[in-house]
């Protein structure tokens, strides 16, 4: 079986700094994958280089087997520009730490908004889809609030209704719970664990280690831009075999 | 185009003189009245957060007052308006109390603006210590809240410099005054499209550096905050 | 106090209903103006949009120039400086000289309001809305700029009554306006005094409605768009 997420030689630089210094790694379909590291360690801009936030200085990326962000021009690739991405980016979910969501829609509008304008539904077929999302996280009887009024963990929530609408084939969760209160983190775990029982492909940034150990397939430990382990959670995290993979874990168990 | 070029250099000497010694006093005019603006504004802000109504709705009624209406009007007020009465004032003077008043609205709401930042907890954290709300004014609130208004304070001083055009109908001898005067006394109305050109040069000569301070004073507040 | 309000004796009646009416024609110069100027200061915010390394240094030398230089210039080249240097054909009558110089230069300090008012927006809301699979020209239209001008409504409600009062200017180039009637009321009575504290009071009037119309806009906005 062909691996849905292709990830060869990825690299990325800001000016002189070098972010990501060559990551490959291949993603089956229905796989959940964890990433964890220190805070510089390249996790979030790895995640962001796939739906192509950031553009990679080097390497390939490939979707279902096909090369995504970049096209062919005179036998040169070159990057595609926002407008091109629009369409690959549509199949990728994205859930941001800092949630993001349209403070001018309320919380139907958020879900619905997309599957509208980008996927060309009519105003009713919209808003059903996106009130099953919102049934499925929890928050129906919040459809029409506004995000000001919302609990952190329930924006999140609705943030992935919101990319849950477009049915994407990948879910990027890039530090979902950081930026909540540790009361509400559970909420929103509850709802990636649906997720991941329902056997979506699954790439999260986190720091919830006893939460990756639970639902993960695999875990890659980075550091400065590389991977430094992956396997199994139970071999990463009881067992770790480099040197800085224990380093991280103590620090991050002892919290 | 030519033309421009050669009647320019015919000129030079006649307009260049001209409309640098009106560019002086149009430079001192903005700086009387900013200072007039910086020291009656003080007064216009502390009159607006005073515990008094009675002092604090007369300078509410002033600062809308000066806002609501254009400064021509103010200045035509005190030029034409207070000769009329009997008090008389040359133009320059005029023009310095008359933007001068028209700033003090402005300059006092920038004040005030800035008091008002400054985190309530502060200025309890001072009064707990034992300051009288004067020292804690002092000591406490002015000095940080300097630092905020500095960059409005900068853009209120461009806004003075494009204003001091107006009293030009009031006579006063600064740029554009000048200019007008320069082109009908030599009959060079051919070129007088490039002569205000020139003008706006000179006008951009002074506010463009202004601005830069504005842009450099806040990236400092940002840093600062 | 009541020796000078004893001036308005003679002028009152017609006074009032002479600047009442060329107060109709400040507001209406004001309103053509301000609807130019917008035109000028979208155009000039969006342009960037595309892209275009000269078009954006135009704009900005656009921005740049009106921004820093007197509205009474910009009146002055129009009507004055065209005609004399022999542009018959670009000679205007005195409104729409007015017309054009509020508008062409409120349109940079508009373009501006606009520009800063997009860029505050927080990034996060491009990122999402592009990661939902929405071309820039979509996130732009159904998220940045429905907020945008949210943020805006104030800063542009301000400029209006700033619009407003340099229509006074407009008198210097005998636009027909209420400063202009005034200064001839003035002149006709040798009652500066009055005739200007009254057209001030009309200008006040004017300006009233706007000035509270900002406030209300200040609070108002103030609470919107907070997000997680």
């Amino acid at each position: 079986m062909k691996p849905l997420l292709r990830i060869v030689d990825l690299h990325k630089s800001f000016g002189t700094l070098e972010v990501l210094a060559g990551i490959s790694i291949d993603v089956e379909r229905g796989e959940k994958l964890s990433i964890i590291g220190p805070s510089g360690s390249g996790k979030t801009t790895l995640l962001r280089c796939i739906n192509y936030l950031e553009k990679p200085t080097a390497g390939r990326i490939y979707v279902d087997d096909k090369l995504i962000g970049e096209k062919q021009v005179n036998g040169k690739f070159v990057h595609l520009s926002d407008r091109e991405l629009a369409k690959e980016r549509a199949e990728i979910g994205f859930v941001f730490q800092r949630f993001n969501l349209f403070p001018h829609l309320t919380a139907l509008d958020n879900v619905s908004v997309a599957p509208r304008r980008v996927l060309g539904l009519e105003k009713r077929d919209a808003e059903e889809r996106a009130l099953a999302m919102l049934e499925k996280v929890g928050l129906a009887h919040k459809a029409g609030e506004y995000p000001e009024r919302l609990s952190g963990g329930q924006q999140q929530r609705v943030a992935i209704a919101r990319v849950l609408v477009m049915q994407p084939k990948l879910i990027l969760l890039d530090e979902a719970t950081s930026a909540l209160d540790p009361e509400l983190i559970g909420e929103v775990l509850k709802v990636i664990r649906e997720l991941a029982e329902e056997g979506r492909t699954m790439i999260m940034v986190t720091h919830e280690i006893p939460f990756a150990e639970e639902i993960s397939d695999r875990v890659i430990f980075m550091d400065d831009g590389k991977i430094v382990e992956e396997g199994p959670p139970h071999e990463i995290f009881a067992n770790p075999t480099h040197q800085r993979t224990r380093e991280f874990l103590r620090q991050i168990i002892d919290r | 185009m030519p033309e421009f070029w050669i009647k320019m250099w015919e000129w030079w000497p006649e307009i260049f003189p001209v409309l640098l010694r009106a560019t002086a006093m149009t430079v001192q005019v903005m700086i009387g009245a900013l200072i007039v603006a910086l020291i009656l504004g003080m007064a216009v802000a502390l009159m607006r957060i005073s515990k008094f109504k009675l002092l604090r709705y007369p300078a509410l009624f002033y600062t809308d007052v000066m806002r609501g209406t254009p400064a021509l009007v103010q200045i035509f007020i005190i030029y034409f308006g207070l000769s009329d009465l009997g008090i008389e004032f040359d133009p320059v003077s005029a023009a310095i109390i008359g933007l001068g008043m028209n700033g003090a609205a402005y300059v006092g709401e920038i004040y005030r603006a800035g008091i008002e930042a400054i985190h309530r907890g502060q200025v309890e954290a001072a009064l707990s210590l034992g300051m009288t709300p004067a020292r804690a004014m002092r000591y406490i609130i002015l000095p940080q809240a300097l630092r905020l208004m500095l960059p409005p304070l900068c853009n209120y001083a461009i806004l003075l410099v494009k204003d001091t055009a107006i009293i030009s109908t009031i006579a006063a001898p600064e740029i554009m005054f000048e200019a007008r005067r320069l082109v009908q006394a030599t009959f060079m109305y051919s070129i007088s499209g490039q002569i205000y050109l020139l003008c706006a040069g000179f006008y951009l000569a002074l506010t463009l550096p202004l601005s830069q301070v504005a842009k450099r004073l806040e990236k400092a507040k940002e840093r600062w905050r | 106090m009541i020796d000078f309000l004893r001036g308005y004796e003679d002028y009152l009646g017609g006074w009032l209903w002479e600047m009442g009416i060329a107060s109709l024609a400040t507001l209406q110069l004001m309103f053509v103006s301000f609807w130019l100027a917008c035109a000028i200061g979208m155009v000039a915010a969006l342009i960037p949009m595309a892209r275009i390394k000269a078009l954006n240094l135009l704009v900005k030398l656009y921005i740049g120039f009106f921004r820093g230089v007197p509205v009474l210039v910009i009146l002055y080249w129009i009507y004055f400086a065209l005609p004399e240097m022999g542009y018959e054909v670009l000679v205007v009558s005195s409104y729409t000289a007015a017309i054009l110089g509020l508008g062409i230069h409120g349109g940079a300090f508009l373009a501006e309001i606009f520009r800063s008012g997009i860029e505050s927006l927080h990034k996060g809301q491009m990122e999402a809305a592009l990661s939902l699979g929405m071309t820039p020209a979509k996130a732009m239209a159904y998220i940045v700029l429905p907020q945008a001008i949210r943020v805006v409504l104030p800063p542009i409600a301000n400029f209006a009554v700033g619009l407003l009062k340099e229509t006074a200017l407009c008198s210097i180039i005998a636009a027909p306006e209420l400063m202009l009637r005034a200064k001839d009321l003035a002149s006709s009575s040798f009652l500066p005094m009055h005739a200007f504290v009254m057209a001030a009071v009309f200008y006040y009037i004017m300006s009233f409605p706007l000035m509270r119309a900002v406030e209300y806009l200040e609070v108002k906005m103030g609470k919107g768009l907070r997000t997680g």
